[in-house]
């Protein structure tokens, strides 16, 4: 047994290709194709990948809100694999997602308060109503929240706000495993520091465990221990960050490097047309 | 040197609404064959001058003064017919979102041949072999297929492309090109700002980059103009702008960036007191942030 929280052996999952009249003859999508990830108490873990690279299926998988077709995962010892969904239910306390998007993450129709104080109720974290909002304050106070806020509909808040509500409620249940997919990709670079600030202090803090799956490797190497790089369902290169970054090993690490632009005038970096671009031959698909 | 293709001059606008400013005496200059990064974050007022540019300004923003210059007209003084012929001729957009901006229900051959067929008065054969060269520059690989298909067919850098091919149409003199790679993974944003750099200097058409990457800006642009608030804050050239911010926003603007190079650099929010002092200079006090 390993001193690891979260650990995935071997996952494949894949989509379509289903049992049902209307698909046959139809191929089943392998998004992922043997995933091993494991995340240590306590580690910040970046996942990269560009789009149709697998990282949010990965992210669903790890979460158990998709079943994988084979691979076991792990969390803090126990196998969750084929939980029943009873039984997972103490479980998803611990393990809570961080989305990308607060606009449709957060209940426009909800004022903050409801959003907030609600999942501490169902899972009973805070013993009542006064307890939930007592604590919904102090947090609110530390991310440099308003309490205002708190009687707010999302859509009058600012993005950089609306992101800090998003992670205030997710500090709020004190996870043991947070999941962050691409939360400040929509973001300006000063809301960003913020929100990866805020993050990065949490962590520390609580002692949270965390998946940080973004497309920004210069964002990965600010907040992460460790790196995984995921390509077409598979990990093609893993390490800690310093070494992954300083002396990538794959080809494709390095081709993600390159193609960051850094705010530093670089006459060589755009360079000539190459040859595979002529034909096309590496487009993506988002 | 010659005279600007693109000359704004203490452009002010407002709100019609709440009477809010948008703009604050904006003045800009674009050169023939030249780059110029606008750069800003939300609620800067880039987009806000895009669209003062190309004509298509809100009915809920006014603008209270300045000028749009182009190639010496100002834009904001021309009468709607011969403005949008100038426009439609001579300035071309690159949108920031390439599944949005192409009409889902037509084929790409109908949407790239609408430009020329319309300000050319070229004939569907000629539009259609322009088409195919256009999409040859772009480095497309089988124009002819791309030609019939439908924009859910294409990856989203494919469609990129298309809209670049469809900006550089009818020769412009100038392109605005409105965040054009934001939504595309890393990798094919080199492809694509290799290609507009690429055109653009075999054209010999100027840009106006709108964005909010420093690096992108690094990379693409020859000068650079930062905005606040609606307010230029500082404007010079891109190694001025990098090397030797004068501005105390430019700096922390910079400092902010994570760099993957400089892992112990960056991620500094900015400093409170330099947005208290930039909103003190526009004489209102903090809005949140």
């Amino acid at each position: 047994m390993t001193g690891d929280l979260l650990t995935a052996r071997n996952i494949e999952v894949s989509f379509g290709g289903g049992r049902g009249v209307f698909d046959l003859g139809k191929h089943a999508v392998k998004v992922l194709q043997g995933v091993t990830i494991r995340i240590g108490r306590g580690e910040t873990v970046g996942i990269v990948g560009e789009s149709g690279s697998g990282k949010t299926t990965l992210a669903r998988a790890l979460l158990r809100l998709i079943d994988v077709d084979s691979g076991t995962i792990l969390f803090d010892g126990l196998d969750i694999t084929k939980l029943s969904e009873p039984a997972m239910r103490p479980i998803r306390r611990r393990m809570q997602l961080m989305f990308q998007d607060p606009m449709a993450s957060l209940n426009p129709r909800r004022t903050v308060r409801r959003i907030v104080l609600e999942p501490m109720l169902f899972h009973r974290v805070a013993a009542n109503e006064a307890d939930a909002e007592a604590r919904a304050r102090t947090i609110f106070g530390r991310f440099n929240l308003p309490s205002a806020c708190l009687d707010r509909y999302p859509h009058e808040l600012s993005g950089g706000q609306r992101q800090r509500v998003g992670i205030a409620r997710v500090a709020l249940l004190a996870p043991d495993f947070v999941l962050a997919d691409e939360i400040v990709s929509g973001l300006d670079v000063s809301t960003q520091a913020q929100v990866l600030n805020l993050l990065k202090g949490l962590s520390r803090d609580l002692g949270l465990s965390m998946a940080f799956i973004s497309h920004d490797l210069s964002v990965i190497r600010a907040v992460c221990d460790r790196v995984y790089v995921l390509r077409s369902g598979r990990i093609v290169e893993e390490g800690p960050c310093e070494q992954v970054f300083a002396a990538p090993k794959d080809a494709y690490t390095s081709a993600l490097l390159d193609a960051i632009p850094l705010p530093k005038i670089d006459p060589n970096w755009l360079g000539p047309t190459t040859r595979a671009e002529r034909v096309g031959e590496v487009d993506g698909a988002k | 040197m010659t005279a600007p293709i693109l000359a704004l001059s203490n452009l002010s606008a407002i709100s019609d609404r709440d009477q809010a400013p948008i703009l604050r005496g904006v003045s800009f200059d674009v050169k023939r064959g030249e780059t110029l990064g606008l750069v800003g974050e939300s609620g800067a007022g880039k987009s806000t001058i895009a669209k003062a540019v190309l004509g298509i300004l809100p009915r809920t923003v006014r603008v209270t003064s300045g000028e749009v210059r182009f190639e010496g007209a100002d834009l904001l003084k021309m009468k709607a017919g011969p403005l949008r012929r100038l426009i439609g001729e001579r300035i071309a957009l690159i949108p920031q979102d390439p599944m949005t901006a192409l009409n889902p229900a037509r084929r790409i051959e109908a949407q790239l041949t609408d430009g020329p067929r319309l300000w050319r008065g070229v004939n569907a054969k000629e539009a259609r072999a322009l088409a195919l060269k256009l999409l040859d520059e772009v480095h497309i690989r089988d124009p002819n297929r791309v030609l019939r298909s439908f924009p859910h067919e294409l990856s989203g850098g494919m469609r990129q492309r298309v809209l670049i091919a469809s900006a550089f149409a009818l020769e412009p003199r100038l392109i605005i090109a409105d965040e054009p790679t934001t939504a595309l993974d890393v990798t094919v944003q080199k492809q694509i700002l290799r290609l507009i750099r690429n055109l653009q200097s075999a054209h010999g058409t100027s840009v106006v980059f709108v964005t909010h990457d420093l690096g992108v800006v690094a990379q693409i642009c020859d000068h650079v103009t930062l905005l606040f608030a609606g307010r230029v804050i500082e404007s010079g050239s891109t190694s001025q702008l990098l090397d030797r911010p004068k501005h105390p926003y430019t700096r922390a603007l910079l400092d902010a960036c994570p760099r993957y190079d400089r892992p112990n650099a960056g991620l500094r929010p900015i400093p409170e007191a330099v947005i208290a002092d930039l909103y003190a200079e526009l004489g209102q006090s903090g809005a949140s942030r």
